[in-house]
């Protein structure tokens, strides 16, 4: 590809997100027996196999039962236990919804909602399997922190977090192995976002794995016309760093926002819904999945379908930079 | 307490919950009182809980799934001496804690349910928790004939008995009828002891309205080692006032002055006669 040809790659590669998932959860569950990770026939996709076979008294296994996950999950929070319950996220957060709504949030149980092989990661298997809506429908939730890791530093660091918060936590996970993006930049807090590449012309503001192609189209803006382009991880979109948004409106510069997921009620949109009411001027652009029957194919084909893709982003920076 | 004193204060809660939805102008009469004799036993002979230590770790748990019927749940709350009676006239008034379904802001309330098909996962939640931690508290469930049909209950009594959860009891409020119609019209869910019994549950059937009866039940399981036990508590929705029994406008209906009046004459011949 000649943008990629264009663009030095550098990072170090590491995991999926849903391994260090698994990790991390094993690396707490060690020293803290309280740990229990609730599952639904997915602890293979969810790599805790491992898990399940050194911890098989922190493990609890409902079968394909995703609104008997969510419930049980929130009766075992609600004992003390530090409950994670393990789904694909297009049925956790669509099939158990109305257990999160009332279950976890309303009755402020601090499950850890972990939501494995998210947005299209499962991009060929279609629809069903796609969770492209789990960004507006949990949004529309009290009481719940949202989180979409974009590397595997980011990932161990909110399983770490989630397990010591005592409120109820979705965390985001996709399948397919991400790079390092900032060995530079190692704070994380939930609410805070990560600025993986600094710059000044142009603000890219992106969450889980399309941080990275974010990332790309940044570095080919600089290599092809000297642009320079930040690049933020908005991990948490609930709560929104609106500190951040506030610096943004202050500079206006063009902001873009990328996401894997439908462009209605997501990160986009919490972040334009902020800014506009602030009276922001930036020239603003909304990438994702558009509202339409989504095309199938390899999660990387999807992308570059709808432009998720560094020439996608990196074609509507020049576009809005004119 | 005496067993007499026992029947005296279902008469009591009777009067109580019915006095509270006639202020509140609102309610689930039916239901409440169809299922106020199971919580006076659940309070007054059975539940380990304590007003005053009501978070300790060792508690019994009682969630009522079927949360709609919480005038029943909060005069015996407050009977038992969570809160103060008084309290409870700002039912469903703006701002108050005492809504019309069950809310942890009230003391002596465990989860916020209203929901239907919700308290028993996560009482299945609760109880594996205690298994987890070797603890021997108890947890109860109440659950509305009515909402049977949820999925949700299903795949919860399929992990109950497949975690061979012998420390979670479900009550069944069996008063036959729901908001349409009777359950049978609605959605049979006949057979219900097989089914259950099949689902790997050990299952007694009571009179809901006998109050030894309900105690010798819920103080002498678990029925099976290494079983859930489920009660089907028969009961009469409206139960304890004549006019209401098993009249199915009375399943959210408001009582008029002359019906309130008559009512509670009624209770008070019941009461005398005890």
């Amino acid at each position: 590809m000649e943008l990629d040809k264009l663009v030095e790659m550098d990072l170090r590669m590491g995991k999926a997100n849903q391994e260090i998932f698994a990790e991390t959860l094993e690396k707490l569950a060690a020293e803290d027996r309280d740990i229990v990770a609730v599952t639904s026939d997915s602890r293979g996709s969810g790599k805790l196999v491992p898990f399940g076979q050194k911890f098989p008294q922190q493990i609890v296994e409902v079968g394909i039962a995703e609104q008997n996950l969510v419930g049980v999950a929130a009766g075992l929070a609600s004992a003390g236990k530090k409950a994670f319950a393990v789904s694909p996220a297009c049925f956790l957060t669509a099939r158990a919804l109305e257990q999160i709504k009332n279950d976890v949030a309303y009755s402020d149980n601090p499950v850890k909602l972990v939501g494995i092989s998210a947005g299209v990661s499962y991009g060929a298997l279609g629809t069903t399997h796609h969770s492209l809506h789990d960004f507006a429908a949990l949004r529309a939730i009290n009481n719940l922190i949202i989180v979409v890791p974009a590397d595997n530093f980011e990932a161990e660091q909110a399983v770490r977090l989630a397990s010591q918060s005592d409120k109820p936590v979705y965390l985001r996970f996709g399948k397919k192995a991400m790079p390092f993006l900032s060995e530079e930049n190692q704070k994380f807090e939930f609410g805070k976002a990560r600025v993986v590449r600094e710059g000044d012309d142009l603000t890219i503001i992106a969450n889980g794995e399309t941080v990275y192609p974010a990332w790309k189209a940044a570095k080919a803006l600089d290599e092809k016309h000297g642009i320079s382009a930040k690049v933020v991880s908005m991990h948490t979109i609930k709560p929104l760093d609106t500190q951040l948004l506030d610096v943004l409106a202050a500079k206006g510069q063009p902001i873009i926002t990328v996401e894997e997921h439908m462009v209605n009620g997501g990160l986009g949109e919490a972040c334009a819904s902020y800014l506009f009411q602030k009276g922001a001027s930036n020239r603003f652009h909304i990438m994702g999945i558009p509202d339409e029957y989504t095309v199938t194919g390899s999660q990387v084909e999807i992308f570059g379908h709808y432009g998720i893709s560094p020439e996608g982003i990196l074609a509507q920076a020049e576009k809005l930079l004119k | 307490m005496t067993d007499s004193e026992l029947k005296i204060k279902s008469v009591l809660l009777r009067k109580n919950l019915l006095k509270y939805i006639y202020k509140a102008k609102a309610g689930h009469t039916g239901g409440s009182l169809s299922c106020v004799d199971t919580l006076n036993v659940l309070y007054n002979r059975v539940l380990n809980v304590d007003p005053a230590d009501f978070k300790n770790p060792n508690r019994d748990r009682y969630i009522q799934s079927k949360g709609h019927c919480v005038e029943a749940l909060f005069v015996t709350l407050a009977d038992r001496g969570f809160f103060p009676e008084s309290d409870l006239e700002t039912l469903c008034q703006y701002q108050s804690h005492y809504i019309g379904h069950p809310t942890k802001k009230v003391n002596g309330v465990e989860q916020n349910t209203g929901a239907l098909g919700h308290g028993l996962p996560i009482c299945v939640g609760e109880a594996i928790a205690a298994k987890l931690d070797g603890k021997t508290h108890r947890v109860f469930t109440l659950l509305g004939d009515g909402e049977m049909p949820e999925g949700s209950n299903w795949e919860a009594f399929l992990s109950a008995a497949h975690y061979k959860l012998d420390n979670l009891y479900a009550i069944l409020d069996n008063n036959k009828q729901q908001i349409t119609g009777s359950n049978q019209e609605v959605m049979n869910t006949d057979s219900l002891r097989e089914k259950l019994e099949a689902f790997g549950w050990a299952v007694r059937e009571v009179d809901g309205h006998d109050l030894q009866a309900l105690e010798s039940a819920l103080n002498n399981g678990p029925f099976e080692a290494g079983k859930p036990s489920f009660i089907i508590a028969h009961t009469i929705k409206g139960k304890g006032i004549s006019y209401m029994e098993s009249v199915l406008k009375w399943h959210h209906g408001v009582p008029s002055p002359e019906q309130y009046e008559l009512a509670m004459t009624e209770l008070d011949t019941a009461e005398a006669q005890i």
